[in-house]
């Protein structure tokens, strides 16, 4: 049996301001896998996936890839997982579309003409080639994500990480990022509130509550059980402006 | 907005924009130099220089006329300290200001049409520029866009709430506070953000440039005669009074 891309025990976080956002979460990941991170807003998800490449430390384990995550292995380890972020605006901060997603490689020590060979080659794969000279802020809310994650997929990782990938993106967006997700090879981790697309990408799910997986199945079964999903009575008055 | 238009420019094909940076940025440090230690016919030599950044701005293929009033918007501050000075009696000096400022404006302008910020930043830390100070000049030209867009939504939800119709004077400033107290959270919650994508992305407090630098026989020939023309004219200018 193989190892899991990443294996966490009984970790545990507290933010400076005293409030406990993890208390005591077991994951794990396995290669080919999608997993849908769901629950309310507040209960540690985002928390949680920053604790997989280092960027938050707490106390219990974290291992990427067999590395521990720890500071020595923190450059491997965060080649090995892309973290996505809520806000794509944040995560383009370079002048120009070519230059974001090559910072990365640069950073992995690839050199200029490498570097820009795998940023081409990811915008490629994200349709965004012909944006490469573009600076970031003439982008869409949906070239912005698109751009976002040819940032990752440029460092070649073996685990992609999104969190709130739908957000900002309207529903023909949301079912492009949702085609171009299904296409990538790495393991997934989603975390969503947008049942529909988790249910779209995910083999399976964990439900947040309170900094713990509360539960762990399938998307629709979660949903189900956590009344994750607007009634379809009150869908329809949505949308028909009721 | 003003600094979408410069980084359109900067992003333009012409042999200027070609040159290596660190020489256009010496060649504007010597060019700055020069202008503002000027004192005789200085009306004169003023003329020669504007005409020779005409002459740059063609050959970088820059609109000519929108360059020349883009720089003039310095005017709006000098004008006062040179207003002052004429009602002093001295316009002789207020004349020096606002020839000297705008020469400056538009040199500088000049530069920054023709090199694409991250060129620029990279060409001044290759001289010795701090580059702590150079990655807050990157970050700040990257997000005002975003905080100034974030400062307009700010507004239009405080108009659409009634802000600025019946208010006392006071009221609004309080308020008006409240907005940038604000507006300085959000854009510390997003310096916080970006510095995290970045940790993620393996930054290790050095920016990687994506096109090395390299000098070559047209940018010392250019570096050359952009900094000796300017120290010619202001020569043969004062020489021949």
């Amino acid at each position: 049996m193989t190892a899991p891309l990443i294996e966490v025990r009984g970790l545990r976080f507290r933010y400076e301001d005293g409030a406990e956002a993890l208390r005591g979460v077991d994951f794990h990941l396995e290669a080919g896998e999608t997993v849908a991170l769901l629950g309310p807003n507040g209960s540690g998800k985002t928390t949680f996936v920053l604790h997989l490449n280092g960027l938050l430390s707490g106390e219990g384990s974290v291992t990427v890839c067999g590395l521990p995550v720890e500071g020595r292995n923190l450059a491997a380890v965060r080649r090995k997982i892309g973290l996505v972020f809520q806000d794509a605006e944040s995560q383009l901060f370079m002048p120009t579309v070519l230059e974001d997603v090559a910072f990365g490689p640069l950073n992995a020590g690839a050199s200029p003409e490498e570097a820009a060979r795998r940023a081409h080659a990811a915008l490629d794969t994200v349709g965004m080639a012909a944006a490469a000279g573009k600076a970031p802020y003439h982008l869409s809310a949906g070239e912005k994500k698109r751009v976002a994650i040819a940032g990752i997929l440029a460092m070649d990782p073996e685990i992609l990480v999104l969190d709130e990938p739908t957000t900002f993106l309207d529903p023909p967006g949301q079912r492009a990022l949702a085609g171009l997700l299904e296409g990538l090879p790495q393991a997934k981790i989603l975390v969503t509130h947008d049942v529909p697309f988790a249910r779209a990408l995910a083999t399976r799910a964990v439900f947040f509550e309170q900094g713990r997986i509360a539960a762990e199945g399938g998307v629709a079964e979660l949903a189900r059980r956590f009344q994750w999903e607007l009634p379809v009575k009150e869908q329809a008055e949505r949308r028909c402006g009721g | 907005m003003h600094h979408v238009i410069l980084e359109r420019w900067s992003r333009g094909r012409s042999p200027l924009h070609r040159r290596d940076p660190r020489f256009k940025a010496v060649a504007l440090l010597v060019f700055l130099v020069v202008v503002a230690t000027a004192g005789q016919r200085l009306p004169l030599v003023a003329a020669v220089w504007f005409l020779l950044l005409c002459g740059t701005a063609v050959a970088a293929r820059l609109p000519l006329a929108a360059a020349a009033a883009r720089a003039g918007i310095v005017l709006s501050f000098t004008a006062v300290f040179a207003g002052i000075s004429w009602l002093a009696g001295d316009p002789a000096r207020a004349l020096s200001l606002i020839l000297k400022s705008y020469l400056s404006a538009f040199a500088v302008l000049l530069l920054v049409s023709t090199t694409p910020m991250s060129g620029l930043l990279h060409g001044l830390e290759r001289l010795g520029a701090p580059r702590f100070l150079l990655m807050v000049a990157q970050f700040l030209y990257r997000y005002l866009f975003v905080i100034s867009e974030k400062a307009q939504h700010m507004h239009r939800a405080a108009l659409s709430r009634g802000f600025g119709g019946s208010r006392r004077r006071s009221g609004r400033m309080e308020a008006a506070a409240g907005a940038v107290a604000t507006l300085f959270a959000k854009s510390y919650g997003r310096a916080e953000g970006i510095h995290r994508a970045m940790l993620a992305r393996g930054f290790n407090g050095q920016f990687q440039p994506l096109e090395p630098l390299r000098a070559g026989a047209a940018d010392w020939a250019f570096g050359a005669a952009a900094v000796l023309a300017p120290i010619a004219v202001r020569v043969a200018i004062e020489r021949g009074a």
